[in-house]
């Protein structure tokens, strides 16, 4: 074991697999020489040659392309976004073919890439720098995705992506890339796709959020113990395919549900989490499942950010109108 | 045959078009060889009727409601029957959707195309043809598969060659210069061409670009490019053979702009007598490459026309079978629905298939 930050835990895992599998190719802007905007692939290029960690031209939807061609002839490209606000000239890319390759070949070809995008604001950053684009993802059938909210989530998440056999685009929450220092075991491991986590247990009600909110909502639990209110935290942790059965078992037994997502509100991965709460456990609810999101607003600028991010005590505001209902 | 010194002799920028029969198939190049067999030769003529009667059938089947839309190839059937010729089985190939004689001789069935564009995945698999990719709708954006693909194939060390193809309204699009540019950066063999038929649907080539040709595209990348008369067979196979040969020696991509014209509709639903003029469709109905290819054959003694009939005849009765085995295929399931959008199908899938099977299931359901 070693104490690592998220940055770390992914450059370890990157390097890895980079060492485990000559098929793995890692690239994007900046990511070589530099070592990527965040750091995350430094000292990569220099230990697996620039033929492996590469910096390509500046053209997403290249990126994407290039790396779709790659994973068809046998490659597991993982390639880089550098920031979400940047994705989005390859979403041609990802959502008609990256996505769809097997299917429309019947599954002659698959598609084994991850699309490492760093997410989210908080970091007080430019325009374009600070969203969450996870809904359109999640919305694409074809696609897995997937977010951790822990160094040792981001490692083996990471593997486990790289090692499906379909195409995964991976959030980095980066406002707390640095943030949370934890035990991450040197060797590999993997965290199943499609399996949410019970962080916490509780009684009253069920806060499900991932990512960076995971942390804001810890930090809500404490203030909620000092009035007796007991949380079950669920950490989603992938979004799409999503885990119906934990939602549903911890609902059955606090009959409440509060979803934080930083993401804009409308048409969300909270409206899809509260759809399946009213689907699988309408008969145990006993307050209107609610949802703590971001505006349907564009993220502000940082000196307006204040208001648009969530913090703990909205957080805990809205868990004891939900126990109080 | 082109070489390097030829490469040198049209420059783009001159706007000059490698070019070796003129309309009547007589050759313009002094000493010019072919590096075809008289055999090879006859067969590409062969090659290019089948095709072509296979594209007609393709529309007729369609008129008659038993195909959906359909994009017919005619007039352009030079650059895919040297493409054939050329393209490896090793080679990859990366179709935009209008490539039918290159896609047949990559081993495509024709069955399977027929299936396809009656509207089934299944017609996609391409059985015998293992490195060529699905037809692409989204304008150029396959053109970055190519490059995808040309790296893999330098990265394995595998002496194999990346062609892809493309359209003129595509080299309008930004994945067409991203390619292009990926390519040169990342020294992959790769070969790009653009079938230049002058409309993008009804959009003709003086509304796409001021450009005064497409080949021009690929010089400011440093990607050797020509301008080929795209209805000579003998310059487009001089040419496709180059490239094939300059990009693996050179581990660099190469661009070729067949010039061409698109006597057909863009797609079964489209009506081009809205968009272009009777004179024009004459003017390149007299350029036409089968009849060029024909009078060629027919100077040097390889050819009668007389045999064409014959010839035809049998072609239509094998091209009505494979017709009958796409529509002999076996019924779209429910499972083609949700079995091959991922490997293992997640369980979220599985519950919404089931519940359609259930609803299906019950009696008396309107279904």
């Amino acid at each position: 074991m070693k104490v690592m930050n998220m940055v770390q835990a992914i450059t370890d895992g990157l390097d890895l697999m980079l060492t485990e599998d000559k098929n793995v190719v890692v690239y994007g802007e900046d990511v070589g020489v530099e070592g990527g905007v965040f750091r995350v692939t430094e000292g990569l290029q220099v230990k697996h040659g620039a033929g492996r960690v590469f910096d390509s031209p500046l053209a997403e939807s290249g990126i994407a392309g290039t790396a779709l061609g790659m994973a068809v002839a046998g490659m597991r490209p993982v390639i880089e976004m550098q920031f979400d606000g940047f994705v989005f000239p390859a979403m041609n890319q990802i959502i008609s073919h990256v996505a769809r390759f097997r299917n429309r070949t019947r599954g002659k070809f698959s598609v084994p890439m991850v699309i490492r995008i760093p997410y989210g604001g908080g970091i007080n950053a430019l325009e374009h720098h600070s969203e969450s684009p996870e809904a359109y993802f999640g919305h694409t059938p074809g696609l897995k995705v997937v977010i951790p909210s822990t160094p040792y989530d981001a490692k083996g998440l990471l593997i486990a992506a790289i090692e499906d056999p379909d195409p995964v685009i991976y959030l980095e929450p980066k406002r707390i890339y640095r943030a949370i220092k934890q035990e991450v075991p040197e060797e590999k491991y993997s965290i199943e796709i499609g399996k949410a986590k019970v962080v916490n247990y509780g009684e009253h009600i069920t806060v499900v959020a991932y990512g960076a909110m995971i942390r804001e909502v810890q930090k809500a639990i404490v203030l909620a113990k000092e009035k007796g209110i007991s949380v079950e935290l669920i950490d989603l942790r992938t979004i799409w395919p999503i885990d119906r059965d934990t939602i549903r078992e911890s609902l059955r037994k606090t009959g409440r549900l509060l979803v934080v997502t930083e993401a804009p509100q409308s048409y969300g991965p909270a409206a899809e989490i509260i759809s399946i709460a009213t689907e699988e456990a309408f008969l145990s609810l006993e307050a209107p499942p609610t949802r703590l999101t971001g505006f349907d607003t564009v993220i502000p600028l940082p000196l307006g950010e204040k208001y648009y991010m969530l913090t703990p005590p909205r957080i805990f505001h809205e868990i004891e109108k939900l126990v109080r209902y | 045959m082109f070489d390097l010194q030829t490469l040198d002799k049209y420059k783009p920028i001159d706007d000059k078009m490698y070019q070796v029969m003129d309309k009547d198939g007589k050759v313009i190049i002094k000493n010019w060889k072919t590096g075809l067999s008289e055999d090879d030769l006859v067969q590409a003529y062969k090659d290019l009727l089948f095709e072509r009667t296979a594209d007609q059938m393709a529309i007729s089947y369609q008129r008659q409601g038993r195909m959906f839309t359909y994009p017919p190839n005619l007039g352009q059937e030079a650059i895919h029957i040297a493409s054939g010729k050329v393209i490896k089985a090793e080679d990859w190939l990366v179709p935009a959707f209008r490539e039918l004689g290159a896609w047949l001789a990559k081993g495509v069935s024709l069955w399977e195309i027929f299936l396809y564009f009656k509207g089934h995945e299944d017609g996609s698999k391409f059985l015998n043809a293992a490195r060529m990719l699905p037809v692409s709708v989204p304008i150029a954006s396959q053109l970055l598969h190519a490059v995808g693909l040309a790296y893999a194939m330098k990265y394995k060390g595998e002496e194999a060659a990346v062609f892809g193809y493309v359209g003129d309204g595509g080299t309008s699009e930004g994945d067409f210069h991203e390619a292009l540019n990926f390519a040169a950066v990342w020294d992959v063999p790769v070969v790009f061409v653009v079938q230049n038929n002058q409309f993008a649907i009804s959009v003709p080539l003086k509304m796409q670009t001021r450009s005064k040709n497409l080949a021009l595209k690929g010089l400011a990348y440093d990607v050797d490019s020509v301008l080929v008369d795209g209805n000579d067979f003998l310059a487009m196979h001089d040419v496709l053979a180059f490239a094939r040969e300059h990009v693996l020696k050179k581990k660099r991509p190469f661009l070729i702009e067949a010039r061409t014209y698109r006597r057909g509709a863009h797609t079964t639903s489209d009506d081009p007598t809205k968009y272009r003029s009777k004179e024009e469709e004459e003017h390149w109905a007299e350029l036409d490459p089968a009849a060029r290819l024909q009078s060629y054959l027919v100077s040097k003694k390889l050819w009668d026309p007389k045999d064409e009939e014959a010839l035809i005849a049998g072609y239509k009765k094998f091209i009505d079978s494979e017709f009958d085995k796409a529509e002999a295929y076996p019924d779209y399931k429910l499972e083609d629905v949700f079995g091959f959008m991922y490997q293992e199908m997640p369980v979220e899938l599985k519950r919404q298939m089931n519940n359609y099977q259930n609803f299906m299931n019950l009696e008396g359901a309107q279904k």
